[in-house]
């Protein structure tokens, strides 16, 4: 509720129909009497201290009419909403319950008749069923149905494809069953919001019926049919269509901004609390690495609402190796690589005492340039290709691009780098590929068509975010192959973030484990597999079956969950799931490192 | 069970090509193959939800469930865990308590999740609902599609002791669907690969991992990653 008064267009849609329900309800008590009193001295009078929006041809005060009038249109129209509703609903449900052909026939029934005008679905209703209050409302009803079938139709359809109605069929559950316990109440939201919406529209139209002399009849009044008496007087006298007409288009409006609000509201856009807080981060004091390609000291992203995804993250790349970042969801890796490539999503903010990238401290520079510098050092590949690739555009064109725009190549130039680029990541017939579009690859040549667009430049860096997960482990094999090539003959250095640390292990030199924001181990990849310390890292390599697990015995399990971002608990996150925990372990164990090996863990350092 | 020659087509293309299996009771034969291989296809089709050609004997209809790979949608969110677990259990009103806490126990989830809605659980805990559900209609055959992809690793190991569990407990016969040979190996007895719609081999699993005789099987086993031995 304090969702929908938050907007302009909510408060004042919600404060029309307010007013307007609370009218229907006490108008006719407070004015009935002069709405109904014939005044033959004061017929057709213009506005007055006496009748303020002047009188109608019987004398009666047009004001207490429009406000008495009120009772009768939002119910007529709220009659009509009910009946299109009702009657939507069960056709657009009527097809999940039918046999396929009788279900077809019913969907085509539906379209033909979203396509024919309402209005003139509303008055051929409303001459067959006769003229009055009546027809007029059965015809609204008839003319809202369509649409409401077509949406309840639609949405039908998109939740029977869902995996738990698949998982109904199968326990045998009977299709009214799954029609009343699954689909209704999981479409309910989006139809009660068109309510809203559907009963601005029933009102305008019986408004309109009314007004065409099709609807209510006298002596009864609604908006439309005031409207209807007044319009002969209105070149002599046109206040007297002030009332009726406003009432109307208020109303109409109130409808309309309400049912926006309620679909803004059930969008349930998730405004940030306050703004984002970086913790105090000083310059790190200690020499930079001269030979570095990335390092990062401190790195730590914040969100509004105390969420920090990563903690004081540190890291060191350098020429020639591949540092793999390893964690589960939730753990802060992607964002770790979204931080350094400088693509944290609004509202996030980043900091750090240090980040240097190609020997160039960042920090130092004008967004302008680190953006250069971003653009011609880093180059970053994603888990889904196909989102890294316009679809619109052919393969060479694009990899062509990065060439012409930070190298300064002509087109000749950059397309014989793009092929030469293409063959180094062991795509065949690359002359034949620049010609195609993306759609045309399959998964794998476009993570490495991918590979290869990073290539174009001469970047120093590459950050690899989960690049295979979506790939068949026989083509997973291939892209890592090309990326361990591509850093070992250009020299550059990798970040390759993955969930997996088989892969990890297979590929990087250097693994940095992560959890809850924070790395817990650094370690030589060949020393996974023996010399993993930190308990979390050990639980990680022994729940994960490989093609040498013991059969016989159970996997290596991690009770509970991993801290939310927002709720990382100020000793060590793991201790509440970890068979080592002591007291020590309400303290925070800073990263000990010795030699290559770095763990944080009082107990096993 | 037997499946038969089984054979699905969408169209003109055919995702599933005569198929033949045999999963004797008591026993759980994985499938693996890449995506677009045809397993779920021909998963789906075993477990009714596809029209098919071919034949599927030895288990009465009705009596296979299915759990998913993607443990958010096949959940109503709008159910209570009670309420979905018993979805197609046959219980009377007086023994509902009694039969969530019997099957909220088999996959090792405290009574008090009950009465929460799916949202309120992790992916692994959703899992072990859904595996809760199936196993109330007390099915001859249950069919497990890649349901430790969607699952952090840590999570993923729970699972997968508790599919072995549930086998040596209930006596499972098991479809076993993923593309993790590592995983496959570590809950099934037999194994068959899948590559575009056909199976291509087909045996006891140590027997198939340690002497493939498929080209195909060994480039599949080749690629899965594994950590160095020091």
């Amino acid at each position: 509720m304090r969702r929908l008064l938050r907007t302009p267009a909510g408060l004042v849609g919600t404060t029309l129909v307010a007013a307007l329900l609370v009218l229907a309800v006490v108008a006719p008590w407070i004015w009935g009497s002069d709405a109904t009193r014939i005044n033959p001295a004061q017929i057709g009078q213009g506005s007055s201290a006496a009748h303020l929006l002047g009188t109608d041809a019987l004398g009666r005060d047009l004001l207490a009419r429009t406000l008495v009038a009120t009772r009768l249109t939002l119910g007529l129209a709220a009659l009509a909403t009910g009946i299109g509703t009702a009657a939507g609903i069960v056709l657009g449900a009527l097809p999940s319950l039918l046999p396929r052909g009788w279900g077809r026939c019913v969907v085509a029934a539906v379209d033909i008749l979203v396509a024919f005008p309402a209005l003139l679905l509303a008055m051929f209703t409303a001459v067959v069923t006769g003229l009055g209050g009546r027809g007029a409302v059965l015809g609204i009803g008839v003319a809202l149905a369509p649409t409401f079938a077509r949406l309840t139709h639609t949405l039908t359809a998109s939740v029977a494809g869902s995996d738990y109605i698949a998982a109904a069929r199968m326990l045998r559950v009977p299709r009214h069953r799954v029609l009343t316990r699954h689909v209704l109440p999981n479409i309910a939201e989006p139809l009660i919001l068109n309510l809203a919406q559907s009963m601005g529209a029933a009102l305008l139209g019986l408004s309109a019926m009314s007004f065409l002399g099709m609807g209510v009849q006298a002596p009864s009044y609604d908006w439309g049919r005031l409207l209807n008496d007044a319009f002969g007087h209105v070149y002599v006298t046109p206040s007297v269509v002030v009332a009726p007409a406003v009432a109307v288009t208020l109303a109409g409006l109130g409808f309309m901004l309400l049912g926006d609000a309620f679909a803004a509201a059930a969008a349930r856009t998730i405004d940030p609390v306050g703004d984002a807080v970086l913790p105090d981060l000083p310059k790190a004091a200690a020499p930079a690495d001269p030979d570095a390609v990335l390092e990062i000291r401190d790195l730590t992203v914040a969100f509004p609402g105390g969420v920090t995804p990563v903690r004081q993250v540190s890291l060191t790349v350098r020429p020639g190796e591949i540092v793999g970042v390893v964690g589960e969801s939730g753990s802060g890796k992607s964002m770790t690589a979204a931080a350094i490539g400088d693509i944290v999503p609004h509202p996030g903010l980043v900091g750090s005492s240090r980040s240097r990238l190609c020997g160039v401290d960042l920090d130092t520079l004008t967004p302008a340039a680190r953006r250069k510098l971003l653009g011609s050092c880093l180059a970053m590949v994603f888990q889904d290709p196909t989102s890294s690739l316009n679809p619109a555009l052919r393969v060479g064109g694009q990899l062509a691009e990065v060439a012409t725009l930070h190298a300064g190549a002509t087109r000749a130039q950059a397309r014989a780098r793009a092929v030469e680029r293409l063959d180094r990541v062991h795509i065949k017939h690359p002359e034949h590929v620049i010609r195609q579009y993306p759609h045309e690859l399959s998964g794998g040549m476009r993570q490495r068509a991918v590979i290869a667009m990073g290539l174009m430049g001469t970047p120093r860096l590459i950050i690899a975010d989960e690049p295979t997960t979506a790939l068949d482990v026989t083509v997973q094999r291939e892209v890592l192959r090309v990326l361990r090539e591509v850093v070992d003959e250009s020299a550059a250095g990798a970040l390759f973030i993955s969930h997996d640390i088989a892969v990890v292990g297979e590929l990087c030199d250097r693994v940095a484990v992560m959890y809850a924001g924070r790395v817990v181990e650094e370690l030589p990849a060949a020393d996974l597999a023996a010399d993993a310390r930190h308990p979390y890292t050990r639980a990680l390599i022994g729940s994960l079956p490989d093609m040498a697990t013991d059969r016989s015995a159970p996997l290596t399990t991690i009770p509970g969950r991993q801290p939310a971002p927002g709720d990382v608990p100020t000793g060590c996150a793991f201790a509440d799931r970890c068979a080592l925990t002591t007291a020590r372990c309400a303290t925070r164990p800073r990263l000990v490192r010795d030699g290559q090996h770095a763990v944080a863990c009082w107990e096993v350092s | 069970m037997n499946i038969e020659q089984l054979t699905v087509r969408f169209g003109r293309f055919t995702a599933v090509d005569h198929v033949t299996l045999a999963v004797p009771d008591g026993t759980a034969l994985g499938l693996v193959g890449e995506s677009g291989s045809g397993k779920s296809t021909l998963a789906r089709a075993v477990a009714g939800l596809l029209p098919h050609r071919g034949s599927v004997t030895g288990v009465t209809p009705g009596r296979i469930q299915m759990v998913f790979q993607d443990p958010y949608s096949s959940l109503d969110p709008r159910m209570t865990i009670g309420e979905a677990v018993l979805e197609g259990a046959r219980t009377s009103r007086h023994q509902r308590a009694a039969q969530i806490t019997r099957l909220l126990d088999l996959v090792s989830l405290p009574t008090s999740c009950a009465a929460k809605y799916p949202r309120e659980l992790s992916g692994g805990q959703r899992q072990r609902v859904a595996i809760a559900r199936a196993l109330a209609a007390r099915p001859e055959v249950l069919i497990a599609d890649e349901i430790t992809s969607a699952l952090d690793v840590s999570v993923q190991g729970a699972v997968l002791n508790l599919i072995r569990e549930l086998r040596a407990e209930l006596g499972l016969t098991m479809l076993f669907i993923s593309h993790n040979l590592a995983v496959v190996r570590y809950v099934c007895d037999t194994v068959a690969v899948m590559r575009g719609g056909r199976l291509v081999e087909n045996g006891p699993v140590d027997e198939v991992v340690n002497t493939p005789t498929d080209p195909y099987t060994r480039a599949l086993l080749d690629a899965v990653p594994r950590l160095a031995p020091a």
